[in-house]
């Protein structure tokens, strides 16, 4: 048996929850993940409240991305997922769980804003009639209600047939945004969504995801620690393919338990 | 200097080498459109072809042409779409693909004789299609499709994988996306792939001889029910292209004014190329502005 | 109760959609697939009649000189002999492929290095669009063009070999000019920069560089060109004089594997020696096409192993 203490390059500090006092809407159970023969996660056993922001933090390359595209099984094909991924009660990560259907319901967000070339009316409505909604008084509802929630229905309100690749990149990605909460998921995963944009942008969607957690679990991978201060609630570091701490993103940024941890917020890694 | 001298004198020779070929290449243009624009008129292209007197038209092989180039794209593009689609968007990276792969090429550098004398052997005879539109058109159709499938992989294959991912998050599978996302990304180079390759159908021959005939019959183009024999849409009738008329008169030798007719026609096949090229250009920057930005 | 946990263990629309759609492109490219092996199934059944129910002897077809199917030749032996139309064929496309490499290559290195410009903007442009030209065209031309020459100047009928080779240069021509131009284009910009640095000439950089980092992707263009010039049909019977005599000289009639194919195939009755023999040369010209394939790939990969060192 691992003597934990012993162990002082591998300190871990995982935080789990009271499942009587907080819903989880996510969580992992004994995660690795392979790329081919090179393991890209070795632990990561994390657990996700129900709405709330949890932040996935570390250096580059540590696993961030992989593990959360992990989660709604964007890796399939690019990679082997090992392990438990548990969502209402279900291990989505089996055979028998229709990943379309999941995705629905487990909805993501990427770096680089990636809008289809079509209207911007149309990269909300799309999705939605291709599940057979075709009530046009419906759609455009849902098309406002989702602009709305990400902060862009003044600016686009009369454009909303122009192409979205005509958009600004921080209008493009709450176009995204917009575009992953009109389908209603529960969860809401994005990877770095406003590295690529502007200060300006940046603090419009930190605003657009606080107003989105009173409806969604959101799950953000970010580099930027002020960002993940701000609007998290809970923070877990990565480095090399493991989780190594996870709590309360107050506790994080100001009395971290593990050495690196420390060394990473503190901006004196390696 | 030895090293300036010969440099010097390389560079001539380039230079009365690329002039020496656009010299031949521009005589060529020049001769065919010199000799063939005169003999254009509407009379020309709307009458029928006679073979023993001057004076014919190229109406019905004109009309033929454009008939056999739809049928053959309208059966193509589908097949190809699909195949396309499949190699780019499903198929794995093994020795299996690439056996595929290597048919594929292999189909595509046919020479097109092969390819009628196949039409003439499965579509003709086998399945008792006789000299038709019909034949011709799926003649033509083998002829077009690796081309077209390779094109369309290509353009599939220039589409940004965030494109896909963006679809894949929305719980579409992959069908939806490839079909409803990617595609209609790709369609501008899908289109000039199209559009370039219809020129290549319009003026081909060789695959049509022994499938399309070599006879045009007379038209009744006031009947359009293609059950009639008659009728210009009919796909059971022997049909002679533009293409195959021009070798025929030729080889043939009795129309007292085959060279006339044949550089008119000639010279209506350039422009037609001429025509599918630029249109194939102008099309595709069309529709990329279109999707790019209103 | 939970409606979305129900919800992830039935096949939703999508699956049965995706399904659906992959059997469906599958189909499609099993379709193209299918298509080439009927085209080899279909074609060597007729072709391979000659030998197996015509018990012709190979050697005797491919070595022979006398073609008359379904008359006995000088020797006492079934006239299948296919020896001048093997001859034809290759003549002109070695020929064609030989005057046309120089002019294709000088073209290109025009195009690319001495001046790009112009190169861009008129030459590439005019290649591409006559590489487009139908080959009835360029047979029409030779016809009116190039056949009288070849009697003005060589004397006799102006059909044969000679008159073949020019309508076939042409026609590779613009082939074989822009696939060319686009090996020289792919040689990297930094190799040209990199000699002349060293003080050598443009025309040094040319010739000991440019062209060498470019010589497989020239090689597949004139591989290329020379598939072409093979497998055309009517230009080349339309010049050839279509007679089936080994040549003796370049400017007599003589024939190809493929003029005679267009030629006889509509008058022979299937089944009969005289249309198997056409569909054994049918056969030489589908694997014929298969060996210039393999060519091509063998320069491509001998390319990529050169440029990887
Ligand atoms: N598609 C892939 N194929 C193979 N290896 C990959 C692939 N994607 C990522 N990796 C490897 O997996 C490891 C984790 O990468 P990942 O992208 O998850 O890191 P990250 O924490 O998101 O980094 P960043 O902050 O730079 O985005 C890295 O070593 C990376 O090289
Ligand atoms: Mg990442």
């Amino acid at each position: 048996m691992a003597d934990n203490t012993s162990m002082t390059t591998d300190q871990r500090n995982i935080m789990k929850f009271d499942p009587k006092a907080h819903e989880i809407a996510l969580s992992t159970e004994d995660l690795h993940v392979f790329y081919g023969k090179s393991e890209a996660i070795s632990e990561g056993d994390l657990q996700f409240e129900r709405y709330k922001i949890s932040a996935l933090i570390g250096p580059s390359g540590s696993g961030k991305s992989t593990y959360l595209r992990s989660l709604n099984r964007m890796n399939d094909r690019i990679a082997t997922v090992n392990g438990k991924i548990m969502y209402r009660g279900l291990d989505i990560n089996s055979n028998d769980i229709d990943v379309y259907e999941m995705r629905r319901h487990i909805g993501m967000v990427f770096q680089r804003p990636n809008p289809f070339a079509k209207s911007i009316y149309e990269n909300i409505a799309f999705a939605l009639r291709q599940r057979g909604m075709n009530n046009k008084q419906e759609l455009d509802e849902i098309v406002e209600r989702s602009l709305r929630q990400a902060a862009m229905w003044d600016q686009v309100k009369d454009d909303l047939n122009k192409s979205a690749l005509a958009l600004s990149g921080g209008q493009q990605q709450r176009l995204c945004i917009a575009r992953a909460i009109a389908i209603k998921p529960d969860i809401l995963l994005l990877d770095e969504p406003a590295s690529a944009l502007d200060p300006v942008s940046t603090s419009q969607i930190e605003d657009t995801l606080l107003e989105l957690k009173q409806n969604y679990t959101i799950i953000i991978v970010t580099h930027n620690m002020q960002q993940a201060s701000r609007i998290s609630d809970y923070t877990a570091f990565f480095n090399l393919g493991k989780v190594l701490e996870y709590a309360e993103t107050g506790d994080i940024f100001t009395n971290p338990k593990v050495d690196l941890t420390n060394d990473y917020i503190s901006g004196n890694f390696g | 200097m030895n090293a300036k001298r010969a440099d010097k004198l390389a560079t001539g020779i380039l230079y009365f080498v690329a002039g020496l070929v656009v010299l031949i290449l521009v005589a060529l243009l020049g001769y065919i459109l010199v000799q063939g624009v005169p003999e254009i008129s509407w009379h020309f292209l709307t009458s029928p072809a006679l073979a023993f007197e001057a004076g014919g038209g190229i109406g019905i092989q004109l009309f033929n042409s454009f008939y056999l180039l739809f049928l053959a794209l309208l059966i193509s593009l589908p097949i190809s779409l699909g195949a396309g689609i499949y190699l780019n968007e499903y198929a794995p990276q093994n020795t299996l693909t690439g056996l595929v792969r290597t048919t594929i090429e292999i189909l595509s550098s046919l020479p097109s004789v092969v390819v009628g004398l196949f039409g003439y052997l499965f579509f003709v005879v086998q399945f008792k299609l006789g000299f038709s539109i019909l034949s011709g058109a799926f003649a033509l159709t083998v002829f077009n499709l690796p081309i077209l499938t390779r094109s369309i992989e290509e353009a599939l294959a220039n589409i940004d994988d965030n494109q896909r991912e963006a679809g894949y998050a929305l719980g579409l599978s992959r069908w939806e996306t490839v079909t409803k996302i990617v595609v209609p990304a790709a369609l501008p180079s899908i289109i000039t792939g199209v559009v370039l390759s219809a020129g290549r159908i319009f003026g081909e021959a060789a695959a049509l001889i022994y499938t399309a005939g070599q006879s045009a019959p007379a038209l009744n183009f006031s009947d359009w029910n293609p059950f009639n024999i008659s009728s210009p849409l009919s796909p059971m009738r022997p049909a002679e292209t533009l293409a195959v008329h021009i070798w025929k008169i030729n080889s043939e030798g009795i129309m007292p004014d085959a060279k006339a007719v044949s550089a008119g026609a000639s010279a209506v096949l350039i422009i037609a190329v001429l025509l599918f090229n630029f249109l194939a250009r102008w099309l595709g920057k069309r529709l990329y502005k279109h999707l790019t930005a209103e | 109760m939970d409606k979305i946990r129900a919800s992830l263990l039935k096949k939703s629309v999508a699956t049965k959609i995706e399904r659906r759609g992959k059997i469906l492109s599958l189909s499609c490219l099993a379709l193209i697939i299918v298509v080439v092996f009927l085209i080899f199934y279909f074609v060597a059944s007729r072709g391979l009649a000659t030998f197996f129910e015509n018990h012709i002897n190979l050697w005797q077809f491919l070595s022979g000189t006398q073609w008359n199917p379904g008359t006995t030749g000088t020797n006492g032996q079934p006239a299948v002999g296919a020896l001048p139309m093997i001859v034809g064929s290759f003549l002109i496309t070695i020929l064609s492929a030989l005057i046309a490499t120089p002019f294709a290559i000088g073209t290109a290195v025009f195009m690319t290095e001495i001046s790009p410009k112009r190169g861009a903007q008129i030459l590439r442009p005019v290649t591409e669009l006559l590489v487009g030209i139908p080959s009835v065209v360029y047979g029409f031309i030779g016809l009116q063009v190039v056949v009288p020459f070849v009697r003005n100047t060589f004397g006799g009928s102006g059909y044969g070999i000679l008159s073949g080779t020019f309508v076939l240069f042409v026609m590779i021509l613009p082939t074989v000019t822009s696939m060319s131009a686009d090996a020289l284009n792919a040689v990297p910009r930094y190799y040209r920069e990199a000699s002349l640095a060293l003080g050598a000439t443009r025309w040094q950089t040319i010739y000991k560089v440019v062209l060498r980092a470019a010589i497989p992707g020239m090689l597949t263009a004139i591989v290329f060109g020379m598939a072409r010039a093979f497998g055309e049909a009517l230009a080349v019977q339309m010049v050839i004089g279509n007679a089936t005599l080994l040549p003796q000289n370049l400017v007599s009639p003589a024939s190809t594997l493929t003029s005679i194919l267009t030629m006889g195939i509509g008058n022979t009755v299937m089944g009969s020696l005289q249309n198997n023999a056409l569909w054994s040369l049918a056969m030489i010209l589908l694997l014929m096409s298969l060996v210039f394939n393999l060519v091509i790939r063998y320069i491509g990969r001998k390319g990529k192993l050169n440029n990887e060192r």
